[in-house]
């Protein structure tokens, strides 16, 4: 254990109909995993503005995890592919001003993935802890 | 499969930039062979024994000298397997082993007459020796 | 300002045993618009829903957050507890501290704190939710089917069934498709004439169908439920009304050596002709590219030998408009064009056919009259191959052939050859096969009899070239199984042409913003849970031009897009979910990246007049979204540049305070 504990803070977008069912059943099964995971819900993953990830690490996100449906699975037909290429250029562009390529995740976890999202948040939780407080867009006008 | 194999097998996939994994068995390229009676092992048989790591008893047929490189098979194969490049690299292999040359620079002046086009003796050397 | 009250379910010990309720309930007292709250055991239950009704009532509340379990759970249940109280449903907004938070968390404080964030993330929602009414639209109660083919006719006869009025729209003269040129039908062997054409009679005859033949959809706009078609007869040179189909008119037209596409070419017709016997409708169509009358006026025997005088040569094209509250696309297949195989001598040698064009060689009605005679001279054929997956599962080269398999070739291939064999059993039969695929009812017994009862030959390889030697074909093939090459002198050789979507379905996928796969089949809304409907509201999908099938099969789901159509058309509204796409006009730039992204087609653009600071007005192109066919997805509101494009329910600015509160 570290004398002060650092807790990274994670923001998670999920889908209505394949990732936020996936996280429910992760709760039905008692799949723990850590509370600075953060979820909140999306009709589909497609719905993500990059604007909304950006404001999370100006607010001081540590980390910032999108899960959709499967490819071909997605309730809208096509709405996890868009999510697929906007994020593959926004993620790269924030690994080009500092914040690491790990902080960022797409993930796809189906309705039934209840362990596979318990898995993956305890597993980027870590990834994330391992990398540290990020500081790198974080407006300090915000931290007060 | 030793270990061996396996390296070898990759090394024939990269040389003939073919796969071998996408035969559906289909039989059409030996069905298409002109050389098919001449020959020990045939076409499919290439894609399936490569795929399946058995390449010891290709290098060791006559089946590889065999081929026309007509690249009949590779105009029918319906997926594209391409069996004349596979058996063309099966071929290169066997003969960079030192000693394989089926065809000796030496050889060549006993062979010219005029019979045989020219092209088709350098064709011949080219094909069989390294 | 929002009055928001906020409810905090204990869940009985699943909530309150890991997350202090009350510390939850007092830290959300403290945020901004939030007027009250309070907790409760079993916020779902009778009592609990009361209590928020009340509270409702006593502080003038406008929004409400409920804290408890999963909003997949009982969303719907608190948002009609909401209506109860006078409050628009869509002012609820739940945290999910149950599955999300108690469940997944053990220690008390940690759990405590993250309620308290969820709980903050709904309250900073709700303070930017506005009540949200679902838009209703009317239904036109009349389906479209295009294609008249068996998956047409069975989705027409089904809805007419259920007392809807259906329209059928066929590009040729006559309905009943692929199947009318079929002999036998597998595995039951009874004839396709036989159990098809009573079924276009009782299309013909029921008073809740009509047929427009010879026609074709030119145009479609609207939504699910309100479609305007057009569509365009083709003029036909003969009054439908009138003409009884005698067909005296055919007997008497010089015009005699216009090949018959009904049979594949392989005889002739005449310039005026009825497709076959038992064409519904039965009337006579002039070929416009044969007919001497419309082509240099000198004939007209035609009009002369018409007692009923429904000869017209002055006809037109008309174009007829129709209201629809349901499409039906049974637009079938058709099979590939051999002329790529040039192994297989298709184009050199007459005795090289298609599977098709075998039905028709041994179809009663077709040219030999049901004799299977070889094309180029007439003599019965002693050994035929047949030769199976030509163009099917063919990666190699996309112009030659298709990757999929076509499903029904193994099948019917068995027909051929056990039809054959049974004709004439001193006929000499090979099927060369790469796999022998027959998974349905009774369909591998039906091959294996082929085999056992029938002696057809089936080899394990493929034909590798066919070669015309005289009168001979020489077919060179692989003998897998034993490891060796044959040449066989066949008499006919057939080829199990693989099948693909018919030319039409892509530019009326256009049309109706129905989407297709790469190989031009339209896709289903969900390949396993919605099979018969397309992603776009109001369009189904019916028979082959969803994927390889066959009779039963495309029976079983032209039934099923009837239900689906008829479950629609059963409803005098229709009510749409209002958590969808709409576009701010001032904001929005008309540059189409939305209607780009939309998988459903939902946005248009209109010009609109706008009013100009110095008193002028501007017209400006701006996008329109369709409240009846957007599903919300919210891929456009991420690809409009100008953040015009707004997901009503998930706005940009409530999943932003959501972020903001979180990350506080």
């Amino acid at each position: 254990m570290q004398m002060n504990e650092y807790k990274p803070l994670i923001v998670a977008f999920c889908c209505n109909w394949c990732s936020y069912a996936g996280a429910d059943l992760a709760g039905n099964n008692r799949l723990n995993y850590p509370a600075d995971v953060k979820i909140i819900r999306v009709p589909c993953s497609c719905r993500v503005n990059p604007m909304f990830i950006l404001r999370a690490f100006q607010r001081g996100a540590d980390g910032v995890i999108l899960c959709g449906c499967h490819p071909g699975d997605c309730h809208y037909t096509s709405g996890n592919y868009y999510t697929r290429r906007r994020m593959a250029l926004l993620f790269s562009m924030l690994d080009y001003l500092g914040i690491e390529r790990e902080r960022t995740r797409v993930e796809w976890v189906s309705a039934a993935e209840g362990a596979k999202f318990a898995a993956t948040m305890n597993e980027f939780v870590e990834t994330v802890t391992s990398l540290g407080k990020n500081k790198r867009l974080e407006d300090l006008r915000c931290s007060k | 499969m030793t270990k061996n194999m396996n390296d070898l097998r990759e090394e024939l996939i990269r040389m003939s930039g073919c796969k071998p994994s996408k035969c559906m068995s289909c039989g059409k390229c030996s069905a298409t062979c002109p050389a098919y009676s001449e020959m020990e092992y045939h076409p499919h048989q290439f894609a399936g024994m490569i795929q399946r790591g058995e390449i010891e008893p290709l290098l060791e047929s006559e089946s590889i000298y065999r081929c026309l490189t007509c690249f009949a098979c590779v105009d029918r194969c319906p997926r594209d397997v391409q069996p004349a490049k596979l058996i063309e690299a099966v071929r290169l292999v066997a003969i960079r082993e030192q000693g394989k040359n089926r065809l000796k620079a030496d050889q060549v002046p006993g062979m010219l007459d005029n019979d045989i086009p020219q092209q088709a003796i350098v064709s011949a050397f080219r094909k069989y020796s390294k | 300002m929002q009055r928001i009250g906020v409810f905090v379910c204990w869940c009985g010990s699943n909530i309150a045993a890991t997350v202090d309720v009350k510390a939850v309930s007092e830290a959300l007292l403290k945020e901004p618009g939030v007027v009250f709250s309070t907790d409760y055991q079993y916020m779902c239950s009778q009592a609990g829903q009361n209590m928020i009704i009340d509270a409702v009532k006593e502080h003038n509340l406008t929004g409400i957050v409920v804290c408890s379990c999963s909003p997949r759970m009982h969303e719907a249940t608190f948002r009609k507890t909401a209506k109860a109280a006078g409050l628009n449903p869509y002012m609820v907004e739940i945290a999910n501290i149950r599955e999300q938070c108690s469940w997944v968390h053990k220690d008390m404080q940690t759990g405590t704190e993250k309620a308290i964030i969820l709980g903050k993330a709904a309250v900073a929602k709700v303070n930017l939710n506005a009540p949200l009414t679902p838009g209703e639209s009317s239904v036109t109660k009349r389906a479209l089917v295009i294609g008249g083919g068996i998956a047409g006719i069975q989705t027409a006869l089904d809805i007419a069934e259920a007392g809807f009025e259906v329209d059928i729209v066929e590009k040729q003269p006559t309905i009943g498709g692929k199947m009318a040129q079929l002999d036998k039908t597998f595995p039951t062997l009874d004839c396709a004439a036989c159990i098809l054409t009573p079924k276009m009679v009782d299309v013909a005859q029921n008073e809740k169908i009509r047929i427009f033949s010879y026609s074709e959809v030119e145009a479609v706009s609207g939504f699910v439920g309100n479609y305007d078609v057009k569509i365009k007869r083709k003029a036909r040179y003969v009054k439908e009304d009138i003409c009884t189909g005698c067909g005296a008119c055919v007997d008497k037209c010089p015009m005699k050596k216009v090949p018959n596409e009904f049979n594949l070419g392989m005889d002739n017709r005449r310039a005026i002709y009825i497709p076959f016997a038992q064409a519904v409708p039965k009337v006579a169509t002039i070929d416009p590219n044969t007919c001497n009358m419309l082509k240099n006026g000198k004939c007209g025997v035609c009009a002369k030998i018409c007692t009923a005088g429904a000869i017209d040569y002055k006809q037109q094209d008309e174009i007829v408009q129709e209201k629809y509250g349901a499409i039906v696309v049974a637009t079938g297949f058709n099979p590939i064009s051999m002329e790529k195989f040039d192994e297989f001598a298709y184009n050199q040698s007459k005795d090289v056919i298609t599977s098709l064009e075998f039905e028709r060689l041994t179809n009663a009605a077709g040219p030999t009259q049901g004799k299977l005679l070889r094309p180029s001279d007439n003599v019965h054929p002693h050994t035929i191959v047949f030769v199976q997956c030509v163009g099917s599962r063919c990666s190699a080269c996309a112009e030659k052939g298709k990757e999929y398999c076509s499903k029904i070739c193994c099948m019917y291939t068995a027909k051929h050859a056990m039809l054959v064999r049974d004709k004439y059993p001193d006929t000499d039969v090979y099927v060369f096969y790469i796999d022998v695929r027959t998974p349905g009812k009774a369909f591998d017994e039906f091959q294996r009899r082929a085999v056992e009862e029938y002696g057809v030959k089936y080899v394990k390889g493929m034909v590798g070239k066919v070669s015309p030697e005289g009168n001979k074909l020489k077919v060179q093939a692989s003998d897998l199984l034993n490891n060796k090459q044959i040449n066989i002198d066949a008499d006919l050789v057939v080829l199990a042409a693989a099948i693909e979507p018919d030319k039409s379905a892509r530019p009326l996928a256009t049309m109706l913003t129905a989407s297709m796969d790469t190989n031009d089949f339209f896709t289903e809304a969900h390949p396993k849970l919605r099979p018969v409907e397309s992603p776009t509201a109001g369009v189904f999908l019916s028979g082959a031009c969803q994927g390889p099938k066959d009779i039963p099969e495309t029976v079983s789901q032209a039934s099923a897009a009837a239900v689906k159509v008829v479950g629609l058309l059963a409803k005098d509204k229709l009510t749409g979910n209002p958590c969808i796409a709409s576009s701010n006009e001032l904001m929005c730039n008309g540059c189409s990246s939305c209607e780009r992204v939309c998988p459903y087609g939902a946005i248009t653009y209109v010009d609109k007049e706008f009013r100009m600071p110095n008193r002028t007005t501007k017209i400006r192109r701006v996008a329109q979204v369709n409240s009846a066919v957007c599903q919300g997805c919210g891929a456009c509101t991420v690809a409009c540049p100008s953040g015009a494009m707004d997901l009503r329910g998930f706005t940009s600015a409530q999943i932003m305070a959501e972020v903001d509160a979180i990350c506080k």
